[in-house]
């Protein structure tokens, strides 16, 4: 995958060169050891600010909305269907993109890697397979499978679902396997065990909203956390509240969220967002068999009507 | 020292509907305890916030006069939450004041002066403190020519109509009402945007006359031009800035203009000083 | 000039029952491994310190500035005489002693204090708060490689905002009383066994030095005084620093001199309170105004804010340094890798185009 930001400059100069594009999204390497930063080149010359690797877990999808510019994206499997989702959702023009295709074999858990080290991770080294860290006194080597993010980790769309230029050949898609496993547990609690569940997870909220705005998806002008005319949530550190934005921002994700892991990977105190998220896209599976971003032609379930709706109490 | 959170309880005397629209009402409170009057020392210019419970706090410019004693006097606009709330209050209700807040028109300069007082629309309340308080039989010697230009959209929306009116009588105080439009024969006075009007009426500008001047952006950004070309200097200049605020003693930290905080180091700021600061306000 | 204090030596082995006798006057706090951190956290039975961590993720600056914390009451109940009126609410702190608190989060309290503590007005509760911590600080020898704190003002050793310093030797701690506080709390465990004089301030200074020398990151500040606010203000470069900002408020959630906060009445039945919760420069909401307009409503903005403020305006308002103490948190939490050193080094070298 290192060898994909050759191609990428290269294709990202050239659009630049000619003027297909005003900028260009990608990543800058980061100031810390396995982070990069969101960035945008507007100059070739500038080209080589660009940085690929398996840390590039951000969204970069949430950098478009109600951008004006012609862009070139750099989308891997999730961002494109997050690109398709704001397309669908009017949140920038099919005509102003193009739409850099990185066939993606996963992205790393930092945090992960981190625990998992014996000291401060000072420098982060990765080849095809690997990622070999090094802090005082100690060197580590992962094989990526063992660290990739837990979205990267039951993936089955690495591969962009649009795209206008390709960095590589396509990756082979993973298949046959379970991707609810942490779901399922949960399903079957009683009421007041998911009640418990749920509080406990959320129990180190700092209503920071990181997992909220990194998501592509919550794009909202005034989200309903910050409606104050009049309030709709409380803004202390109340239980019921924190439950509320969290349960209420899933919600507005149903049938849109691409698992892109993006709250999970921003969060600072480690809640496992995605468990809320992912109920929903299950749901959304199995109701409606339906997998957001796949195309730009058909609108999310949840924003349709079928005669044929499974819910009565629509009809 | 005492919690400078905690509100005086006040009781409403008299709410009186100042404009044709009914978005603005004069409220007159007293103060529930008594001793409380005596610690509520304040200066035109300065601004309160009103409290209450249950809703929140708004900060508010002063608009009674420091020479006014007894009560407390607030031209609030109908516009927020908790605005709309206590437009819907009586006469005897109970709630706070906190308070005075933020400088005051610098008095200790302004003595001695030309004063002339600019204002438009609703932000004419600390205008008309700093009114009634230099027309006090007590004060008015101690200034020179006083000047008030002051406009509203309609004849109705003129706020202190009465008052207005009787200013305009005197001959210690040259008033130059304006609307920007009106169809009423009667319409006594002037007709034009307040910048025009400062343009013809206004003296000119020189080391012993200020301008205070507030109101909307608008009428801000067209008056300064006309005050720069009648050769007002920048530190003569005063204005009275808003913003979004909830603790009112600079310590919340949303109000700051640069390193300034308009609750605490303001409201009141020469244009001179203005000009040093990012415009976010 | 007051007298050199002299270093008190503590015993390991008998640590735990020193603090077990302190637990009846005082609240303790303390570091305590958590899932993938250390969280401070009051000590209960039985449980003690545990020094070994790096820095913990969040500050301690909720110890005096809780994130939610009750102000007022009220009651809206037109039955009772003092309905629709503010009560203050009892606050009683309890005094408590934070063993292992990092030099730099103990500073951090100093830079804090200014807004806090005004000739106008104080804040009384976080006046009351600060007034009832004693802070034991954990000399640092294991900083993170995104430490900046000699840089800012700060250290490893840094003795400012402590009351007690505490070095961790082999078979013992060296204590060292910084404020009449802190020795109070020394005399309350009666830890008096002073060290030979000399010694230990020889070694204490040595390895002062060694762990100085473990920073090795850095903010520039130097010129930061001599800038023209609105020169910086209208620099190009807010651009591309603030692309990456998706606006969260995790840097100054985490960030232990971030003090903002917003006043909030919330009503169940015919009671309430008025309470204040942090508050963000991050979001929008901070600064909107009732008409709808908005003197900050861009994340430029915004993010320009966060930065003018650490780096320029409390610079410039309280003549006290940067409004930062190098702990890196916001360097390390920032979910997109905004790094506050590559800002400072922007701000510090901008020189406005003639």
């Amino acid at each position: 995958m290192l060898e994909y930001i050759h191609k990428i400059r290269e294709i990202a100069a050239d659009l630049l060169e000619k003027k297909e594009v005003e900028m260009v999204i990608g990543f800058r390497k980061g100031t810390v050891p396995m982070m990069n930063e969101p960035t945008f080149v507007n100059r070739p010359e500038d080209i080589t600010a660009l940085a690929w690797d398996s840390h590039c877990g951000i969204n970069l999808a949430n950098y478009l909305p109600n951008r004006k510019e012609r862009i070139a994206i750099i989308a891997k499997g999730c961002d494109s269907r997050n690109i398709v989702t704001h397309i669908i959702e009017n949140k920038i023009q099919r005509e102003q993109l193009v739409i850099i295709g990185v066939p993606c074999k996963g992205m790393v858990d930092r945090q992960l890697i981190m625990n998992r080290s014996e000291g401060e991770v000072l420098k982060a080294l990765e080849d095809d397979d690997n990622i070999i860290v090094r802090g005082h006194g100690f060197e580590k080597r992962f094989r990526k499978t063992e660290v990739l993010q837990k979205n990267c980790e039951i993936c089955i769309h690495r591969n962009p679902i649009l795209y206008d230029k390709l960095v590589a050949d396509k990756v082979e898609e993973k298949a046959d396997m379970d991707r609810y496993e942490d779901i399922r547990p949960i399903e079957t609690m009683d009421p007041k065990e998911k009640l418990d569940f749920f509080d406990k997870i959320l129990e180190s909220c700092i209503r920071c909203y990181a997992c909220r705005n990194a998501c592509p998806l919550c794009y909202c002008p005034t989200c309903f956390v910050d409606e104050h005319r009049p309030q709709w949530v409380g803004k202390s550190q109340d239980s019921t509240d924190i439950r509320i934005f969290h349960f209420l921002r899933a919600y507005h994700c149903a049938g849109r969220c691409t698992d892109c892991g993006a709250c999970e990977r921003a969060c600072p105190v480690g809640i496992p967002v995605r468990l809320l998220t992912k109920k929903l896209e299950k749901d959304c599976l199995e109701l409606f068999q339906w997998e957001a971003g796949m195309t730009i032609d058909i609108r999310p379930p949840l924003d349709t009507y079928k005669p044929g709706d499974s819910d009565n109490f629509i009809k | 020292m005492k919690n400078p959170y905690l509100p005086y309880p006040v009781r409403i005397d008299e709410i009186v509907t100042e404009t044709e629209d009914k978005n603005l009402r004069t409220f007159k409170f007293v103060f529930l305890n008594p001793g409380d009057q005596k610690e509520f020392v304040y200066q035109a210019g300065q601004f309160a916030e009103l409290s209450i419970a249950g809703k929140g706090e708004i900060p508010i410019g002063i608009a009674s006069s420091p020479t006014e004693k007894g009560f407390l006097s607030f031209t609030v606009n109908r516009v927020g939450q908790v605005t709309t709330h206590l437009h819907s209050m009586k006469v005897n209700d109970t709630m706070g004041v906190r308070g005075p807040l933020g400088n005051a028109y610098p008095w200790e300069i302004l003595e001695g002066k030309n004063i002339v007082i600019i204002g438009g629309g609703f932000a004419f309340t600390t205008l008309r403190s700093s009114i009634v308080y230099m027309l006090d039989p007590k004060n008015r010697s101690k200034f020179k020519d006083i000047h008030v230009i002051y406009g509203a959209r309609t004849p109705g929306m003129l706020l202190y109509r009465n008052e207005v009116a009787q200013w305009e009588k005197r001959k210690d105080i040259h008033m130059h009402i304006t609307v920007d439009v009106t169809d009423d024969p009667d319409w006594a006075y002037n007709v034009g945007f307040v910048p025009t009007i400062t343009e013809q009426k206004a003296p000119a500008g020189d080391d012993d006359t200020y301008a205070i001047v507030c109101g909307p952006p608008i009428m801000i950004k067209f008056t300064q031009p006309i005050l720069d070309d009648l050769g007002y200097a920048q530190d003569h200049i005063i204005m009275s800035l808003e913003n979004r605020m909830k603790c009112g003693i600079g310590m919340c930290g949303r109000c700051n203009i640069g390193k300034e905080f308009v609750c605490k180091d303001g409201p009141v700021f020469t244009l001179a000083q203005l000009t040093d600061l990012p415009k976010e306000y | 000039m007051a007298p050199v204090m002299k270093f008190i030596r503590i015993d390991k082995e008998n640590w735990e029952r020193d603090l077990q006798k302190l637990r009846r006057s005082f609240r303790l706090i303390g570091p305590v491994k958590a899932d993938q951190d250390c969280l401070f956290k009051t000590l209960g039975e039985g449980e003690f310190p545990d020094f070994n961590f790096l820095n913990t993720r969040l500050s301690l600056k909720s110890l005096v500035l809780p994130q939610s914390e009750n102000m007022f009451e009220y009651s809206l109940d037109q039955s009772r005489e003092d309905c629709h009126i503010l009560k203050e609410v009892k606050r009683n702190p309890t005094q408590c002693v934070v063993f292992g608190i990092r030099p730099c989060d103990a500073f951090a309290f100093l830079l804090v204090k200014p807004n806090f503590d005004t000739p106008e007005h104080e804040d009384p509760y976080w006046k009351q708060a600060y007034g009832a911590i004693t802070l034991v600080g954990l000399a640092c020898d294991t900083p993170c490689s995104t430490c900046f704190c000699t840089s800012a003002g700060c250290g490893p050793y840094h003795e400012e905002g402590l009351d007690v310093l505490l070095v961790p030797a082999d078979d013992h701690y060296l204590a060292k009383a910084i404020t009449e506080k802190g020795k109070h709390l020394l005399k309350a465990v009666d830890w008096d066994t002073e060290t030979a004089p000399g010694v230990a301030e020889k070694e204490i200074e040595a390895r002062r030095l060694a762990a100085e020398k473990r920073i090795t990151s850095f903010i520039s500040t130097d010129h930061l005084k001599e800038k023209v606010t609105i020169d910086l203000y209208d620099a190009p470069f807010w651009e591309d620093v603030a692309f990456s900002c998706i606006n969260c408020g995790i840097c100054t959630y985490v960030c232990p001199t971030c003090w903002c906060f917003d006043i909030q009445d919330e009503t169940r039945g015919k009671s309430g309170r008025r309470m204040r919760n942090w508050d963000s420069c991050m979001y929008p909401l901070f600064t909107l105004h009732a008409s709808g307009h908005n003197p900050r409503g861009m994340k430029i903005q915004r993010v320009r804010q966060r930065f003018m403020h650490k780096l320029k305006y409390y610079v410039d308002k309280y003549n006290n340094g940067i409004q930062c103490v190098g702990c890196g948190r916001c360097i390390r939490l920032c979910p997109v890798n905004i790094d506050i050193r590559r800002v400072g080094e922007l701000m510090n070298n901008y020189k406005p185009i003639a």
